[in-house]
């Protein structure tokens, strides 16, 4: 089996299964029903097969694995090349595993055009698992601003009352961002002869190269997280996307940011990244304190949990620039967590809005006197975005604070006000969701999760609290990429410092 | 290589080309005026795929004395330009016929201008430069004007005409220029006396006069105004053939001239084509945005294009030119793939050209706005669309070239343009239906579905068209 080209296999099926759905023509009803079906399995199947890089990965090595290698190029020296490491298998994972949640959520919810929905869904799906598995820069960029296609439809389509301003924001603002980082990957390519991330990272650029270079990257990155202040274009994408993309949203696109980080800008330019890890700390304690204000007076309910997303993406890139074990660990966990919870909470939004159309928060109140399950379920997934211990949300947090409190005091201090800050704005929007009397109207004859739901939001609860009891099995995964990551950013900090001083000398 | 003489074999395709369209011209003046158009046309197709056979199978070589020389180079661009035109006679005929001008001259007239082109793109000489492009010029400006019984296409063909003849007189003017400082006006020999630093003043102002002339042949800025007007105005089979065929002869040209006899003093215009492209992506993407006249937006987004064009040549190299040749024939598909859209826009037996008249196409024609739709996205630029790897292989040359500045503009400009053909997408996906279009031609949705395909699939075989850009860019750089 290990011959298999897996990660094309896991990369390319449910690009297969869009080709399928293409296929299906005949009576409207017919089409949405078997367009349904096609989807679910395709993505439930390729993330069966996904389990397998879980089950046959190494965790005693950092070197990439499932590596494949195919002349693409060959006049350019640009290869087709994918492969992952204990850092990006687990968001191959994440992407895998959320994708057949998001098709399931959007069964009763998308009647119309579903057979288009679905296509974009698993064209998305592909350009997501690519964009994490590739090893070529050039490769990484076409997955990377390919789910801007995708996305751009499904939130123009399917999207709420502001749905245009919302899908052009989002596609304009990335692909701003995006165009600077290609810029950088020419030069690179200039310097140094190829665009293969593996040999990329060994070939240490000049230190003012790797300032210009780290700037343009984080020009993209930054607005792909969202890093304060290009983050507007969330809250609208958030507040206008179906549930399902904005599960696939704050699930996993945000995570591209993150995992870019990650990727590019640590190993490649790691005495760029020492020089600007103060802007990061600043922006990103901003973020979290601020979007956690802002979050507080929100009317819209998934206004809300956006901006939630986006100081729970602080602490993420808080983290990643400590460069130590403890923080670059906690910062992947994070996203992995906040991956899963942030997505369950846009499903219980989806569940009520299901109900009664609207996202505002005045409208609710009194949940819990018909839906008491659904009551739990919210809870559940609150206390996870807050970090309570025990959900995969405070594994994340901890390390990372952890991480931040070593490199710098300040620092861990702001990013942990930010948290008693996520606990008050998520714990009141709860209360008056879920609490109080039962006064509204339509809301006396509200159903509870229907079998549908229930088997949606099983997964979900089973990982969160997988991740926050064991979390070891997820962190062996990653420990030893980590290290090696940090070894690598160390030694070139190191190096740099000590040319320093013998010219100083 | 034998200079010094006739050697007509290497001219064959050109020669083919203008005595078959000459008996075409027979054919219809005996047959009995338009009711040949239906057949003419045919055969003008027939004769365009005859001329890319002798084209690929030629064997190349100088001719008429140097004046005229089939390298890979000219052979790539005639390839496009050929392919080009003769997608154009296609798309022109059903529209002719309803809309009242199936001339039978029409595709005689393209015959003409494609010989005129091939002439270009193989001239080593200003003379036979001269020549050919005034082929295509005159043969454009009656093109334009088709149908005369309409106020719109006179003025356009009218205008054409004269900011047309003003362009080539300026660069005549240039040649003449050139000659006085050089004495010569081969492409070689000029290419040998003029050097770095060896370049009198009076050769500069001359070089200066031919690339203006030049680039209102390729509607760049600031010499784009006509492009407009004329995309607008002319009959919109005409215009599908103005936005492919001679931009792409324009630019091969260009590339020839700049790299042949002023290869040398790349350094003294460089900044002026890094000038000409940045203010042609600019204008091209902001002036689009206003557009409602999809001819229009189209006028502007090929003035935009030929801005990303000249990213390549600005480099200056070798790569820069197989950059270009690459953008070229990627610009092709997506061009005929859009005309053939807008050439579908109809109702009720009517043209339509505002870009509203889209409005729910996704639920009318659901296949034709998803081809309308990846033409869009590819046109603005995304991967892993075709349009995205033409913009990567200039802007690559342009990095390497030391030109990042360029890059980074051209790059955020394409952001800019991305708003409108993201417009275009939003209006067929977001926004409610108005009445259907008329059922498309078969002829329409071959060309809509091939050229989607080649879009699509580009991704994973990019070999064929690279490497045959980059051995005809070789071609040139190696004499």
């Amino acid at each position: 089996m290990s011959d298999w080209p897996i990660l094309s296999i896991v990369t390319f099926l449910p690009l297969l299964g869009a080709a399928l759905l293409l296929f299906i023509n005949g009576e409207e009803a017919n089409v949405a029903r078997n367009s349904r079906g096609v989807a679910l399995w395709t993505s439930v199947f390729t993330f069966l097969v996904s389990l397998m890089l879980w089950v046959n990965f190494d965790k005693t090595t950092a070197d990439f694995q499932f590596v494949e290698k195919a002349d693409w190029m060959p006049g350019l020296n640009i290869s087709y090349h994918m492969g992952v490491d204990g850092i990006s298998v687990l968001f191959v994972l994440l992407a895998t595993f959320l994708t057949p949640i998001c098709i399931l959520s959007a069964w009763e919810a998308i009647q119309k055009r579903v057979k288009e929905y679905m296509i974009a869904f698993l064209v998305l799906e592909t350009m997501m698992i690519g964009m994490f598995s590739s090893l070529d820069g050039l490769l990484f960029y076409l997955f990377f601003e390919g789910v801007l296609i995708p996305m751009f439809i499904i939130i123009g389509v399917w999207g709420g009352q502001r749905r245009v301003y919302a899908a052009f924001k989002l596609f304009l603002y990335t692909l701003l961002g995006s165009v600077l980082m290609l810029v950088a990957l020419l030069a690179m390519y200039f310097d140094a002869g190829t665009t293969d991330i593996p040999t990329l990272m060994q070939y240490g650029f000049s230190y003012n190269m790797q300032l210009w270079l780290w700037l343009a990257f984080f020009a993209s990155f930054a607005v792909k997280v969202p890093m304060w202040p290009v983050h507007t274009w969330l809250p609208d994408a958030h507040v206008e996307a179906p549930t399902a993309g904005s599960v696939i949203l704050a699930g996993v696109l945000l995570k591209m940011g993150g995992y870019g980080f990650l990727r590019f800008s640590l190993p490649m330019m790691p005495l760029a990244s020492e020089t600007f890890a103060p802007l990061i700390f600043t922006l990103s304690i901003i973020a979290i304190i601020y979007t956690s204000l802002v979050a507080l007076a929100q009317q819209d309910m998934k206004k809300l949990i956006a901006y939630s997303s986006i100081a729970h993406m602080g602490i993420v890139t808080v983290g990643a620039f400590t460069f130590n074990q403890h923080g670059i660990e906690g910062s992947i966990f994070q996203m992995l967590s906040h991956g899963v919870v942030s997505g369950a909470l846009f499903l219980c939004v989806g569940v009520v809005y299901d109900r009664i159309h609207t996202r505002e928060i005045d409208a609710y109140g009194g949940l819990v006197h018909r839906m008491p399950s659904y009551a739990l379920i919210f809870m559940f997934f609150t206390m996870a975005s807050v970090g309570l211990p025990g959900t995969g949300g405070f594994v994340g947090e901890i390390l990372t604070l952890l991480g931040a409190f070593e490199a710098n005091t300040w620092v861990a201090f702001f990013a942990a006000t930010g948290l008693i800050l996520g606990a008050a704005y998520a714990l009141y929007l709860y209360r008056r969701i879920i609490f109080g009397a039962l006064t509204k109207e339509n809301l006396k004859t509200i159903l509870d999760l229907s079998p549908r739901e229930w088997l949606l939001f099983a997964p979900l609860v089973i990982v969160v609290l997988w991740m926050g009891v064991y979390p070891v099995s997820f962190l062996d995964v990653m420990h030893v990429s980590v290290e090696n990551l940090v070894n690598h950013v160390e030694t070139a900090q190191a190096a740099a410092a000590q040319a320093a001083q013998l010219t100083a000398n | 290589m034998g200079v010094s003489m006739l050697n007509l074999g290497a001219a064959l395709p050109e020669i083919f080309m203008a005595v078959s369209a000459l008996a075409l011209l027979m054919l219809g003046v005996f047959a009995g005026k338009d009711k040949a158009f239906r057949t003419v046309s045919w055969l003008a197709v027939a004769v365009h795929i005859v001329a890319i056979i002798l084209v690929v199978t030629g064997q190349g070589g100088s001719a008429f004395f140097g004046q005229f020389k089939a390298d890979a180079f000219a052979q790539f661009c005639k390839v496009l330009i050929l392919i080009g035109s003769s997608v154009g006679i296609v798309m022109s005929m059903k529209f002719a016929e309803r809309e009242n001008m199936s001339r039978f001259e029409f595709p005689i007239l393209i015959s003409l201008a494609t010989v005129g082109m091939m002439a270009m793109v193989s001239a080593t000489d200003m003379m036979s430069l001269y020549l050919g492009l005034e082929l295509q010029s005159l043969a454009l400006y009656v093109v334009a004007a088709i149908r005369r019984d309409t106020v719109r296409s006179t003025e356009s063909g009218l205008k054409y005409f004269i900011l047309g003849s003003i362009a080539s007189g300026i660069l005549l003017y240039g040649m003449s220029m050139v000659y006085g400082f050089t004495g010569t006006t081969s492409f070689a020999v000029l290419a040998d006396t003029l050097t770095g630093g060896n370049l009198p003043v009076g050769a500069m102002v001359g070089l200066a006069f031919i690339f203006a002339g030049l680039c209102f042949k390729i509607s760049a800025v600031p010499f784009h105004m006509w492009t407009p007007d004329v995309y607008e105005g002319a009959p919109t089979p005409v215009t599908s053939f103005f936005a492919v065929a001679p931009k792409i002869a324009g630019l091969a040209l260009f590339i020839r001239v700049a790299v042949g006899p002023f290869g040398g003093v790349v350094a003294d215009w460089q900044q002026i084509i890094v000038l000409i492209s940045i203010l042609s992506m600019m204008l091209g993407s902001f002036a689009a945005l206003r557009q409602e006249n999809i001819k229009r937006l189209m006028a502007y987004s090929s003035i935009g294009h030929v801005g990303f064009a000249l990213v390549g040549l600005a480099a200056g190299t070798e790569e820069g030119v197989t950059g270009v040749l690459v953008y070229l024939g990627i610009y092709l598909v997506m061009n005929l793939g859009t005309f053939a859209v807008i050439l579908c826009m109809r109702r009720n037996d009517r043209m339509n050209e505002e870009i509203t008249d889209l409005a729910g196409l996704a639920k009318t024609k659901p296949l034709m706005a998803a081809i309308t739709a990846i033409l869009m996205f590819s046109m603005a630029g995304i991967p892993p669309l075709a349009g995205f790897f033409g913009k990567f292989y200039v802007f690559k040359a342009a990095v390497d070239a030391g030109l990042v500045t360029l890059a980074v503009i051209g790059l955020v400009t394409s952001v800019v343009s991305a708003y409108y053909y993201l417009r275009i997408i939003k209006v067929m996906y977001f926004d409610e239906p108005v009445e259907g279009f008329d059922r498309n031609g078969t002829e329409m949705n071959v060309i809509m579905a091939l050229a989607t395909v080649a879009i699509l699939v580009f991704v994973f075989f990019p070999n064929p068209l690279m490497d045959s850009a980059a051995i005809a860019a070789a071609s040139l750089f190696g004499q």
